[in-house]
């Protein structure tokens, strides 16, 4: 909502500053957005006078002016058919910012002839589109004037924000009263007089809808009447410059005057010319198929459930949206009518958001009128086209009735302390309510506060309390700390999300970066993810890239490996921690750790040996993350089954017990990575953190100690095994086997896997070494060589090989 | 002088010019080894008079001493010599780059996601959680937003792909269902805040169709706005680690709460670049209020008894505002350069006691 402060001081008497103004705007909750003084933005311009004109040498069109400024005589080369001597006009010194064209003004050289400057045309100053020669002021106006003095154009403007409870303030008149409320001058009571009719109004208007048949009744009130023998051409410099400071084209006086009402008042209407209407006006529903073609040019088919003003010939206008081009008012009209009702605010938003039609009628008749305004809007506009237009206005022609709007809300006073906190006696709050036009009657606690019309956001004492302390100053309640209620800050995340940040930093510390992409993703690629159901396939997308809930982040982080790579970038890591879906319920919804990894997992370096990332390094990052989150690493296995997008060779389950997969980690599959635009190979993982068991918690136990330990006094012994076994024997029968051949080992490491030479085709050679701790004396030779032996005998059982000599 | 003298002199005189471990070693056998001169001296006991025995005996183990100290004592010299030429030969380049170790990071997000959790924690807010897949009730009608408000059009929500005849189902557009569903569920006092993803159908420079909430909550007997004040202010002062950071308040519109404000902070922009902290400009970074009664009456709590007050923040914004990250669609792009740059170490857990600011 614009307005200019000039236009403010109609409706409020004040000698504040600009300054003032806008910050008692914003501390009521007006919020200004924006503050424009023309007077700074064309500060450059100022009136110069063409003190001769003569062709230029090189260029039929142009000529070159010596031009008389507040600088002394300057050199203008001119390509305005109406650039002549004498000529008084708006000049543009060089560095100057020419607002219409959006460029910075620089001497130059036109055609040989140097120009040190510009004289503007209306287009290039920004007010219209007038750009048909140089703008002319009179001959008596003086040299080195700032333009925007002599134009009157120096009247600050001022965008504000209005929140979509407060329609009062969407008119000049509104956001006055909240200032004088807000203790910034004295309001202006509007004073409108009724203007006698001379005649009954030729136009009829009848409200044709069943009793509540459509809901709230669609216009449940209008008031119009006639106005004969007006003669509509341009508005008054005043009118237009107002409607021109606030960003409107002037048009002519009768729609200037609608235009001026809606911004004024917050009051829109609508004015017909009666000679283009087809007998009386009803208002009804559309009919299906009906078309309007309206005055923004565009022709809309209607369904039907707009609100349409109907003649007998079909509908003229779209209620409370916008008006039609049918019966539009232009220089030739004579005799008008002029519209003022009250239309429901949700219908007027469902068809404006229907049509898409954005106008300022339909901006305030959604947010709901002042319903007491309708027939003051309707005198007040009456007496301007009088005053602009001449002839003479009939009697009003009514239909429907104003709806019910009187309401009485209580205020205890004490809640405005209580939920304020700021302390103010009953009679200060019942005084600025006062101010905001409720009536207060404070003979009783609590007290009846009776509504006004223009405030049907009011619905409840916190209401209220929210107008007393705004105009108040939110600023003045005191801060009080909110203290915890321990002076210590006690713990508070759930073991759920002391998981995943855990998950994180153990992922990121593995040297993978972490990335937050889009829980959506493609159904194509939701589908070869394992999900992609159609209950969680959305409505609405933005794009058939993101139309369904991912059921992994796995393919959004390979979609941004992808992009990586196209970027150039060769060896990275990416991983994830946060949502994925299996269903639309609240249960279905899992925090899922996953990453990805491409390229090598060693970089280039003159002391290690590069190799690319395998599985190992994906099933790595997956127990870092398992472990991270409390899971029971010792009592994992590891099974070789993974879903269809890993490599079917080369990809594993993590399993706590035989049900309870914890994740899945290796290479992806080739088909996969090709649907995706990847041509290098990746691994990844993913873990399910949510499967992880929650740590069992002892009601009201807090148990800290760990399980005790001494440091064994005698040193531990290593022995080596080799043996010779099926190649597809998994290497975990063997470790695990060793580790349980006798309780005095503490440790099982496989440290080498071997095919080739001396190893028969189809076995391979495992290389484990074992830790054996002593407990009461040393092992003596022939106790290592019986420990030994259960090594063999366990693994040899185990696997089915044999231990190589 | 006699022959002890005369010997352990000339021991001594040997093995201080011994140049190197090998004669020492040498030495060290001809003078104390079992045919050694000075074992010898002590050999020779037997044959004098009982008399004189001890004190000789004395003489003897002192030339003994000394010669073995002496031993010690050049051991020591040589070995450390020759420790001194072989360390000589022994060079690396140590300008030559380290082995390269893990370089993840964690994604400003979640950085300043547990920063801002540790500043509630510390007034006594724990953190709730709730689905990013919500109906209707949770995300609109519990909050007081009537099924005609504009947010719930197709134009800002996304909707899930229902029958007609299902309750519909939204991707939250806010996290303040949490509320909703945490008051639900707990009796009161209430203190909670959660973050989370939230979602709406927007996408364009400055809005992407995804993006991150916290949603405060503080209920209880007496809570009014003095107390949010107190409670939003403290949290923009230690998230920005700005003492003095100015504020304000400013009155505002949300259907859940009432009265309502959106809170601003200082800033000055100076040649395109914002600065948060003192200057002639205010930067909103949040919207508050006291829970409107019927939000509270829809959750199940007696709006007689209980008040308090929520907000909303968005922590996209305050990642941009902190770090000085420019623009909001690169959070979710996963480039790899771009979270390399603005990517936190893993080791840099924010603690209060550490402070939040680097």
């Amino acid at each position: 909502m614009k307005f200019t402060v000039g236009w403010l001081r109609d409706h409020l008497d004040t000698d504040a500053s600009l300054d003032a103004i806008t910050d008692s705007l914003t501390s009521l909750g007006l919020e200004v957005e924006g503050v424009t003084d023309p007077t700074v933005a064309m500060a450059a311009f100022t009136t110069a006078k063409v003190i001769e004109a003569k062709p230029h040498p090189e260029a039929d069109r142009l000529q070159v002016c010596t031009v008389e400024t507040n600088n002394g005589m300057i050199q203008v080369v001119c390509g305005a058919p109406n650039a002549r001597t004498g000529l008084v006009g708006v000049f543009a010194p060089p560095g100057s910012y020419i607002p219409g064209t959006g460029i910075k003004l620089r001497k130059s050289k036109i055609r040989g002839v140097e120009s040190n400057g510009m004289l503007l045309s209306e287009r290039e100053l920004g007010l219209s589109d007038e750009h048909d020669g140089i703008i002319e002021l009179g001959d008596d106006v003086a040299v080195g004037e700032p333009f925007s003095k002599i134009s009157g154009r120096d009247d600050p403007v001022i965008d504000i924000a209005i929140t979509p409870n407060r329609q009062d303030c969407l008119g000049v008149h509104g956001i006055a009263r909240d200032l004088a409320a807000g203790g910034l001058g004295t309001f202006k009571e509007h004073g409108i007089q009724a203007i006698p009719g001379k005649f009954p109004s030729p136009v009829s208007i009848v409200l044709r809808f069943k009793k509540n048949a459509d809901g709230p009744t669609a216009c449940p009130y209008f008031v119009g009447r006639t106005v004969r023998g007006v003669k509509n051409g341009p508005s008054p410099a005043w009118l237009q410059e107002r409607l021109q400071a606030i960003g409107l084209r002037p048009i002519s006086a009768l729609v200037d005057i609608s235009n001026f009402m809606a911004f004024a008042y917050g009051r829109p209407l609508h004015v017909f010319d009666v000679d283009k209407l087809d007998g009386g006006l009803h208002v009804r529903l559309s009919k299906t198929g009906e078309k309007v073609l309206a005055l923004d040019g565009k022709e809309y088919e209607l369904d039907d459930q707009v609100t349409v003003i109907s003649d007998d010939g079909g509908p003229v206008s779209m209620g409370g949206v916008v008006g039609g081009e049918s019966t539009g008012c232009t220089s030739e009209t004579k005799t008008v009518f002029i519209e003022s009702a009250l239309f429901d605010p949700l219908r007027t938003a469902t068809t404006g958001r229907r049509y898409q039609i954005e106008s300022d009628a339909r901006y305030r008749f959604e947010r709901g009128l002042d319903p007491e305004f309708t027939v003051p809007g309707l005198e007040e506009a009456t007496r301007m086209v009088l005053e602009l237009c001449g002839g003479e206005a009939s009697e009003l022609v009514t239909a429907g009735e104003i709806p019910a709007w009187e309401k009485t809300v209580t205020l205890r006073p004490g809640r405005v302390a209580a939920l304020g906190g700021i302390e103010l006696t009953g009679k200060q709050s019942a005084e600025i309510l006062e101010r905001l036009g409720f009536s207060v009657d404070q003979s009783a606690e609590p007290f009846d506060v009776t509504v006004p019309p223009w405030r049907s956001d009011i619905e409840g004492e916190a209401d209220l309390v929210e107008e007393v302390i705004r105009v108040h100053g939110f600023d003045k309640i005191p801060s009080v700390p909110l203290r915890g209620k321990s002076a210590i800050a006690q713990p508070v995340l759930t073991p759920r999300q002391l998981r995943a940040r855990a998950a994180r930093r153990a992922l990121a510390s593995q040297g993978l970066l972490e990335a937050v992409t889009w829980s959506f993703t493609s159904q194509k690629l939701a589908e070869q993810f394992g999900g992609g159901s159609q209950a969680l396939r959305l409505a609405n997308p933005i794009s058939s890239e993101l139309d369904a809930m991912r059921p992994s982040a796995l393919p959004n982080l390979l979609a941004a490996a992808g992009r990586n790579l196209d970027r150039g970038a060769e060896n990275f890591g990416l991983f994830e921690v946060g949502p994925a879906y299996s269903g639309t319920s609240a249960d279905d919804q899992f925090t899922e750790a996953s990453g990805v990894r491409i390229g090598s997992a060693v970089p280039r370096q003159w002391s290690v040996k590069t190799r690319p990332a395998d599985a190992f390094d994906a099933k790595a990052d997956a127990l870092a993350a398992l472990a991270a989150g409390g899971a029971p690493v010792a009592k994992l296995k590891v099974e070789a089954t993974a879903p269809a997008w890993y490599h079917p060779g080369r990809s594993g389950s993590i399993q706590l017990g035989p049900q309870n997969s914890l994740g899945f980690f290796g290479e992806l599959h080739p088909g996969v990575l090709a649907a995706l635009g990847i041509k290098t190979p990746a691994v990844a993982f993913q873990v399910f953190l949510d499967s992880i068991p929650q740590p069992k918690s002892k009601k009201g136990k807090v148990k800290t100690a760990k399980t005790g330990y001494s440091a064994p006094d005698l040193p531990a012994v290593e022995r080596d095994f080799a043996f010779l076994m099926d190649a597809d024997v998994r290497a975990s029968d063997a470790i695990n086997a060793a580790q349980r051949a006798d309780l005095s080992i503490i440790h099982v490491t496989l440290f080498d896997v071997f095919t080739g030479v001396g190893v028969p085709d189809g076995q391979k050679s495992i290389a484990i070494s074992a830790r054996l701790q002593p407990t009461e004396q040393t092992f003596t030779d022939a106790e290592i060589e019986a420990i030994g032996a259960k090594i063999v005998a366990a693994v040899t059982e185990a696997t089915g090989g044999t231990l190589r000599t | 002088m006699d022959d002890v003298d005369t010997i352990t002199e000339s021991f001594l005189t040997q093995i201080s010019a011994a140049g190197d471990t090998a004669t020492l070693e040498d030495l060290r056998v001809a003078a104390l080894g079992r045919k050694g001169g000075m074992t010898g001296l002590m050999k020779t006991l037997g044959q004098t008079a009982p008399e004189d025995r001890k004190a000789l005996g004395q003489r003897y183990n002192q030339a003994k001493d000394k010669v073995a100290a002496a031993l010690d004592s050049r051991r020591s010299e040589l070995d450390q010599l020759e420790m001194l030429a072989r360390l000589g030969g022994e060079t690396v380049d140590v300008t030559l780059p380290v082995r390269p170790g893990p370089a993840g990071k964690i994604h400003p997000i979640s950085q300043v996601m547990e920063e801002i959790t540790a500043i509630f924690a510390d007034m006594g807010f724990a953190v709730a959680e709730g689905p990013d897949i919500e109906d209707d009730f949770h995300n609109f009608t519990a909050l007081n937003i009537p099924p005609e408000h504009p947010a719930r059009q197709m134009h800002d929500t996304f909707y899930l792909d229902q029958e007609a005849n299902e309750e519909k189902l939204v991707m939250r557009t806010h996290t303040s269902p949490v509320q909703i569903r945490h008051m639900q569920s707990t009796e009161p006092p209430h203190r909670i805040i959660a973050p989370g993803r939230t979602y709406r159908s927007d996408s364009d420079q400055t809005h992407t169709p995804m993006f991150h909430q916290i949603e405060g909550l503080a209920i209880d007997r007496d809570i009014h706005m003095g107390h949010l004040k107190g409670c939003l202010v403290d949290f923009a002062r230690t998230i920005f680690g700005i003492e003095d950071l100015p504020f304000r308040f400013r009155p505002s519109h949300f259907p859940f709460t009432e009265p309502s404000a959106e809170m601003d902070i200082g800033c000055s922009r100076v040649n395109g670049e914002l600065h948060i902290g003192g200057g002639d400009d205010w930067l909103e970074i949040l919207g508050c209020g006291m829970v409107h009664p019927k939000v509270l009456k829809h959750a199940g709590v007696d709006p007689n008894t209980w008040q308090g007050f929520a907000f909303g923040l968005g922590i996209d914004r305050i990642a941009m505002l902190k770090y000085g990250i420019a623009d909001l669609r690169s959070f979710f792009d996963g480039d790899v350069r771009w979270l390399r740059h603005y990517g936190f170490d893993p080791l840099d857990v924010p603690s209060l006691a550490a402070g939040l600011v680097r």
